[in-house]
């Protein structure tokens, strides 16, 4: 799975934009959620065992594989720290971000 | 009638201070509006609240959308957002930093004032480093820089709002009363 | 005593010196600080009455026909999708002929789903019988509450109480805060007219053929025609106790005025300072703020608009699909016959919560100047078209 691709700003100028109804107009790719963080998750990729629970385990769809390694997205992580929790090898540190 | 904007984070009690700030500006028998942006909000994400002062019955309840003066209780919002949006040519911008008003060019338009409203909160033990409580202390500075209440009446509210901490609150306002850096106007 | 409090805790207030004896209650934003903050009179004895946590509105309008029927003084608060759910039990309270009385923060019906200020939600409900009162300022409030109380217990008719989501239910204002004593003076206990009675047992709300329902409509009607006088006196009594009088209708600057608006809740006072700032620009405005809605005061209107051919325009936060708003609708119904050469245009603004800004009355102003009447079509106001 690779790297989730940006997304253009939704306009909405005059009532002719809107749809009907409220609904989603983009994707969950609009929220970017990352902002929200306060601590973030650091993957030590010489620890790291391939298991793969982590991204399995991530409740926002925020890691990713590549090259058979799991990267964090940083662009929607928002800090849980559940793949901290869940990784068998304990290799994914959970730093505070720096402002 | 004098319109303030306050920017802070969720959390850090922003919405508290204007109420402990309308408050103070009760107890001296002026007129006052204060109310938060109304959303949903969640801890960290930038807040807004907003004070509206009078010395005659305040009857306009619409947004604030010039206000005469901006308080940003949280640094680093001036890097994330555009505080002044709105703001009155000349119009005054309490920053709590340990920044002095020359260190903000970008606000030449108006005049900047500057106090370390942190520094104090964390040597009157209130919050962490990490996490400090500033939002007594930003009163403060506020009624003395904006000049809406005396210290004692700010004090006095702060009494009937904070129960955790009360007398090192009351204290972290007088300090910051003391320590505001007035800048002039062109951000000297 | 003076204090600072937001508009939902003026509620909690009028309702602990009035008194209530029973509060069935469930939270919904924006409404929660209101019954927040009775359950800790209660909780404290600061106000003596029974506080039941009901599992929803529904149940919660339930609860209070069945304690008003005991002889309780009820209370309760709600808003939008609250109210809906009570709306069966709106009717039962009203033909019911139960004091009830209860607070309604103004929020948008969904979806889309939110919590802003907008109409809609308590004038879906003005045809169930209850009162309806639009206030506008957090000291309005409590005294809105303590005379509410009054009126419809004298009247045997429920009444509901506004306040503009947000910027009335959470900004935080002045409000002088009446003694009880005094409250106890103005406000004797509750005397219930029906009441359930093991000494005197009768059966309420059975089976009723056409033969008898109309009677007791009429009679409703009647009693709520009593209504604007009964409002109106009462509003004189309170203000001879506390020195704060509240009208039916709100006038300002409106006896030479040349362009009338008409509003309600909030936005009838950021009307006020359009006026003055209007006035300053040359244009003879002035306001009507409805405060009472239902019954709807009908003489009252006709006299403050008179029959010198202004131009009124009415602002609607709300809306009646198919139709127009409705504050406009009632208004122009009110002064057919009446207003003769007055032109009355319809102004939709501010739903779902957006602003009504001074621009916004401004470009009202301007267009209700120029417009040539009878023109009917709705005419909106800062909607991106």
């Amino acid at each position: 799975m690779s790297k989730k691709k940006t997304t253009e700003k939704i306009v909405l100028a005059t009532e002719r934009d809107f749809p009907i109804m409220p609904m989603s107009l983009g994707t969950m790719h609009h929220n970017r959620t990352g902002a929200w963080r306060n601590i973030r998750p650091v993957i030590d990729k010489e620890n790291c065992i391939q298991c793969g629970i982590c991204w399995k385990f991530c409740p926002d769809v925020s890691i990713y594989v590549e090259n058979e390694y799991p990267v964090i997205d940083y662009v929607y992580c928002k800090g849980c720290g559940i793949c901290a929790e869940e990784c068998p090898s304990k290799c994914i540190a959970m730093v505070e971000e720096k402002k | 009638m004098i319109e303030i904007r306050f920017h802070g984070r969720g959390g850090q009690g922003t919405v508290v201070a204007s109420k402990i700030l309308a408050d103070a500006i009760a107890k001296e028998g002026n007129y006052v509006q204060a109310y938060p942006e109304f959303g949903v909000e969640r801890r960290g994400a930038p807040v807004v609240a907003f004070l509206r002062v009078d010395d005659k019955p305040i009857y306009d309840k619409s947004r604030i959308y010039t206000p005469d003066h901006i308080v940003v209780v949280e640094p680093t919002l001036v890097e994330a957002i555009d505080v002044t949006d709105g703001l009155k040519p000349g119009g005054t911008i309490l920053v709590n930093t340990d920044k002095k008003p020359a260190d903000f060019p970008q606000y030449k338009k108006f005049r900047v004032v500057t106090v370390d409203a942190t520094a104090i909160a964390v040597k009157n033990k209130l919050g962490t480093l990490a996490a400090p409580i500033v939002n007594t202390a930003i009163t403060g500075a506020v009624v003395k820089v904006f000049e809406l209440a005396k210290l004692p009446s700010l004090q006095d509210s702060i009494r009937e709002a904070i129960g955790i901490k009360t007398e090192d609150n009351v204290k972290a306002a007088g300090e910051a009363f003391e320590l505001v850096v007035l800048g002039k106007a062109g951000g000297k | 005593m003076k204090k600072v409090m937001m508009g939902n805790h003026a509620l909690s207030w009028g309702a602990q010196l009035g008194r209530a004896q029973v509060i069935a209650a469930y939270p919904i934003t924006p409404q929660t600080q209101v019954v927040e903050l009775l359950s800790e009179m209660c909780a404290d004895k600061s106000l003596d009455a029974k506080f039941i946590k009901v599992e929803s509105e529904h149940s919660a309008m339930a609860a209070c026909i069945g304690a008003s029927l005991a002889g309780a003084r009820t209370f309760t608060a709600t808003s939008a999708h609250g109210l809906a759910l009570m709306h069966e039990l709106l009717h039962w309270a009203a033909i019911g002929r139960l004091p009830v009385v209860m607070g309604n923060i103004n929020r948008a019906m969904a979806p889309g789903w939110s919590i802003w200020s907008d109409q809609n939600d308590s004038l879906s409900q003005r045809d169930t019988g209850w009162m309806q009162y639009y206030c506008a300022s957090n000291q309005e409030v409590l005294d809105t509450t303590i005379q509410a109380f009054k009126v419809s217990e004298a009247l045997a008719v429920p009444g509901m109480i506004m306040l503009d989501a947000f910027t009335l239910s959470h900004t935080y204002e002045v409000v002088d805060i009446p003694e009880q004593d005094k409250v106890d003076s103005f406000l004797p206990p509750f005397q219930a007219k029906l009441r359930l009675s093991s000494d005197d047992p009768r059966a309420f709300g059975g089976l009723t053929s056409p033969e008898h329902y109309f009677e007791l409509r009429y009679k409703q009607q009647k009693d709520m025609e009593k209504a604007p006088a009964l409002v109106a006196e009462t509003g004189k009594e309170y203000e001879k106790l506390f020195g704060r009088r509240l009208e039916l209708i709100e006038a300002y600057r409106n006896e030479d005025a040349e362009l009338l608006f008409v509003t309600s809740g909030t936005t009838g006072y950021t009307a006020r300072v359009a006026v003055d700032a209007l006035r300053k620009e040359g244009v003879k405005a002035g306001n009507l703020r409805i405060r009472l809605f239902r019954p709807f005061p009908f003489a009252e209107l006709r006299k403050l608009v008179g029959r010198s051919g202004r131009r009124v325009a009415v602002v609607d936060r709300n809306l009646s699909f198919g139709h127009h708003g409705i504050f406009f609708q009632e208004v122009k119904s009110a002064l057919y016959g009446h207003a003769d050469g007055t032109a009355v245009f319809g102004y939709v603004s501010g739903l779902g919560g957006r602003d009504i800004s001074l621009e916004h009355f401004k470009e009202i102003a301007a267009d209700a100047l120029k417009r040539r009447p009878p023109a009917e079509e709705i005419v909106w106001i800062g909607v991106r078209k």
